[in-house]
């Protein structure tokens, strides 16, 4: 039987990955819940084949249930009736499985019904529910809200709404406005949302309008809004919790979309909607809002790997089964060179996504102990490690995740000629849907504004350093040495651009170099793999020769570029 | 509502539906090795329709019943995943090579030593294809029998409505309880596995699954006994050892004939008005249509 999971031989690779002992060892606090729970995990091994099995499942729901639910859901998409959205006839079959099958809340600590998964396995769910369905991936990964909920709100709300999401509770995160989309703090300006408190009854009122809501009519939402009067910055928002239960909130409409069709993205007029603060007043968006966007774009990264996914299958099954001048397709060298480089892309980006995830995981847990007891000078340390890997990672990891998977879209869609500009085959709507990954949850321009911290701090250069020095087998050697190359170049790269000391030259660098990073990180991520298991070392081959070679052009034409060329850019 | 015992039967069937080249062996059987052993499809449709009872009257019991070898515990924990109560085994080297009859009377056997007030069970298994089991076990039981089954429409503690899927329709028949049914493919499919469930029924084991497990497992085994999946012997049903196995069996194989389509049944026809009036006519002259 089909299974997503099963299929796909990356995704036990890298669920086995040897951090995972540290990263299952925090989360589980050497298992102390085994007696309490009957479905904790006892040890590591049975932690892992827990997350195994279950991924399992998702997998069979995934190329049973949404996969060939993907059509018709794309055609049909949510409609609006009587201010509700109704979701389309697929969208809900999918939720009611997934629901039914325990996987909604899966990172949620077991006292709230979770199943207390850590951050890799989830994204590994997520990738492959996007394989499936992107556009349903939305509203099944919007259960993301729930541990920014766990994170920073109240006991007294977490009891109330934190159980829900086992019984299917939708969510949504409600932040951009028609005149706050990338400039998040800019929310609430004019006649936009801003909520004034009651304090006999500890509620906040929202009044104002919110623009292209992912999953708009969810069941709990999580709303930024202005509560400190007079303000204009970021300082004056804070974040809040809205239960559609409550009706406040009237549905404009349901925007017609290019790709995603399934999700829905609605426009919300707020009328004095209760509302309840989660955490302090004025952290709204410095702190909970960043990190809601984190978790966010860590799952663009897994939608990107699973579209990604999804489009090299489509061009190697069409590629196999059509024939022209006698022949598979395949056969002829410039169809299987495209498909073999989509191919590499994608474990390349995976191989990005889960060292991205397991960073995440590391430092979150340290996170949450922190807040129970003092974290040991050690693992301070190591805290504060990941976290800044995370937070440089994370928008490497969005940007170059999303842009491949529209490469990778365009080029499946090349594959099939003729067929592929058609509605006749799946791709067609894999390429619309791709097209929003490099655009949502801050655009590949933004990533490159967040990312480029990593290159200025030397953040992505000591992490460089640092697989330099791992151990490798002497066969691989080649690849190194190619590596250790394009570092040289890198930094000699960086040094150019840094000594120019002019912002606006570094701005108009910083994706380049962000980029030139991204190769060398992501040809050390295949190399290390690799060691683990030779199987990749053709792709691993395939990748670091062209990236030498890209980072090159790239730094030829840092290197030949000069302050002033920017005056021939500029618009005037 | 009262709650109701539930007993389901399910068999494991190797995946007929994916075969590959090695599917059958040189004489003519089916080679099981080469095929995958899975849940046969509509004892999947027959559990769902029980946890569906049990969705509705609380506290009602679903126990799962398999006959085969060993490995067949492999069922009853994916009937736990999905929802069942319990599970039994029916395992005897004794039992080899019955036919539907033996395997109705060993299983009718194994039922009566329960309390049940409906049996559930697949129209048919994917290997066999016979739909006789289920109908055999419940003449035995001398109970009452409702067979393609398509949705139970009502059940109280007294009787079922259950509606059934023909050739030619549907029909709608009330029996009283205890009642046995076996459920179509057209049936909803089962419900997923529970990711819960599966974390917690993975340690599943037969006693004799267990020999090989670890000190450390046995003594996970012995603090949650719900782990445990009952086999069930010749001796522990009180079966009559003539009456199942190859000795209870009257069927016996004669010959086992390989198919293989020769003839060419397809022709290539030229997009024209005369070549698709010619076929209409020959359509026509031989009754296919008209």
């Amino acid at each position: 039987m089909e299974n997503f999971y099963r299929d796909t031989r990356d995704l036990h690779f890298h669920l086995t990955h040897p951090l995972m002992k540290k990263i299952v060892a925090l989360k589980e606090e050497d298992f102390k819940e085994a007696g309490v729970y009957d479905y904790a995990p006892l040890d590591y091994e049975d932690a892992i084949d827990s997350y195994d099995k279950v991924l399992e499942i998702i997998g069979e729901i995934a190329a049973q249930v949404i996969a060939p639910n993907a059509e018709s859901v794309d055609q049909e998409g949510p409609r609006l009736i009587n201010n509700e959205v109704v979701y389309a006839r697929g969208t809900r079959e999918n939720h009611e499985v997934l629901t039914k099958a325990g996987l909604i809340g899966m990172s949620l600590p077991r006292k709230y019904d979770g199943l207390n998964f850590p951050i890799v396995p989830y994204v590994m769910a997520a990738e492959i529910v996007s394989r499936a369905d992107a556009g349903f991936s939305n509203i099944w990964g919007l259960q993301d809200c729930a541990e920014t909920i766990r994170e920073f709100a109240s006991e007294e709300l977490k009891n109330e709404f934190l159980p829900r999401f086992h019984k299917g509770a939708t969510a949504a995160m409600v932040l951009t406005e028609p005149d706050a989309g990338s400039d998040l703090q800019s929310v609430q300006l004019r006649g936009s949302i801003s909520a004034s408190y009651d304090p006999q009854k500890d509620i906040f009122y929202l009044n104002g309008v919110k623009r292209f809501i992912t999953n708009g009519d969810a069941d709990i939402s999580l709303v930024l809004a202005r509560s400190e009067e007079g303000t204009t910055d970021a300082r004056g928002l804070s974040l809040f919790l809205y239960d559609r239960a409550d009706k406040g909130v009237t549905i404009r409409r349901i925007e017609n979309k290019l790709g995603i069709k399934g999700s829905p993205t609605t426009e919300l007029v707020f009328k004095n909607a209760p509302a309840k603060l989660v955490g302090d007043r004025r952290m709204g968006l410095i702190k909970y809002v960043m990190s809601l966007m984190n978790s966010a774009r860590l799952g663009v990264g897994a939608q990107s790997v699973g579209i990604a996914e999804a489009a090299c299958r489509e061009a190697l099954k069409y590629a196999c089964e059509r024939i022209q001048f006698g022949k598979p397709i395949i056969e002829f060298p410039a169809v299987y060179e495209l498909i073999r480089n989509m191919q590499v892309k994608t474990q390349a980006i995976r191989s990005l996504l889960y060292e991205t995830a397991r960073y995440v995981d590391l430092y979150k847990n340290y996170n949450h102990f922190s807040e129970e007891r003092k974290l040991e000078p050690e693992e301070r340390q190591e805290s504060k490690k990941y976290q800044r890997l995370a937070d440089i990672f994370t928008p490497l990891l969005k940007l170059v995740s999303s842009e491949y998977c529209n490469r990778i879209a365009y080029d499946s869609l090349q594959v099939h000629g003729g067929a592929g500009f058609m509605k006749d085959f799946p791709i067609e709507r894999i390429y619309r849907d791709a097209r929003i990954t490099s655009i949502y949850e801050g655009t590949s321009q933004l990533q490159v504004v967040a990312a480029v911290r990593g290159v200025s701090t030397g953040g992505f250069l000591e992490r460089i350093k640092e697989f330099e020095a791992e151990r490798i087998t002497p066969d691989l050697d080649y690849l190194r040495r190619i590596l250790v190359e394009m570092t040289e170049e890198y930094e000699k790269v960086v040094g150019a651009v840094e000594k120019e000391a002019d912002n606006e030259f570094a701005d108009f660098h910083a994706r380049r170099m962000v980029e030139m990073a991204g190769n060398i990180i992501m040809g050390y991520l295949l190399l290390l793999d690799s060691v683990r298991d030779m199987d990749y070392k053709t792709s691993a081959e395939i990748f670091i020769i062209q990236a030498h070679s890209e980072n090159l052009q790239k730094a030829n034409y840092i290197l030949n570029s000069d302050v002033k060329d920017l005056g021939n850019f500029r618009y005037v | 509502m009262k709650p109701l015992k539930i007993i389901v039967l399910a068999k494991q069937v190797p995946d007929t539906r994916n075969v590959g080249k090695d599917a059958m062996k040189a004489d003519g059987t089916v080679n099981r090795a080469a095929l995958e052993a899975i849940f046969n499809p509509e004892d999947l449709n027959a559990l769902e329709q029980a946890l569906r009872i049990k969705d509705q009257a609380e506290g009602s019991q679903v126990t799962l019943l398999t006959m085969g070898p060993g490995r067949a515990a492999e069922i009853i924990r994916e009937g736990l995943y999905r929802g069942a109560d319990h599970g039994f085994l029916l395992t005897d080297r004794k039992f080899a090579g019955s036919d539907t009859l033996a395997t109705s009377y060993s299983i009718a056997r194994a039922v009566s030593q329960n309390e049940y007030d409906i049996i559930i069970a697949g129209r048919q298994a994917i290997d066999g294809d016979t739909a006789q089991v289920g109908p055999q076990v419940a003449e035995k039981l001398n109970i009452p029998q409702v067979t393609y089954v398509e949705a139970i429409e009502e059940i109280t503690e007294f009787y079922i409505i259950a509606r059934r899927r023909l050739d030619n329709g549907i029909e709608r028949v009330k029996s009283p309880l205890p009642v046995l049914i076996t459920v179509h493919g057209s049936a909803p499919p089962c419900r997923p596995r529970i990711a819960r469930r599966v974390m917690k029924y993975k340690h599943a084991r037969t006693l004799t699954e267990l020999q090989d497990a670890s000190e450390d497992y046995i003594r996970l085994f012995q603090d949650r006994p719900y782990l445990k999946i009952d086999e069930w012997s010749v001796a522990d049903i009180k079966a009559d050892e003539d009456a199942l196995g190859l000795s209870g069996s009257p069927t016996k194989v004669k010959k086992i004939e390989n198919v293989v389509f020769k003839a060419k049944e397809s022709r290539i026809l030229e997009n024209s008005d005369q070549d698709i009036e010619s076929l209409i006519k020959e359509l026509i002259d031989n009754h296919t249509i008209g």
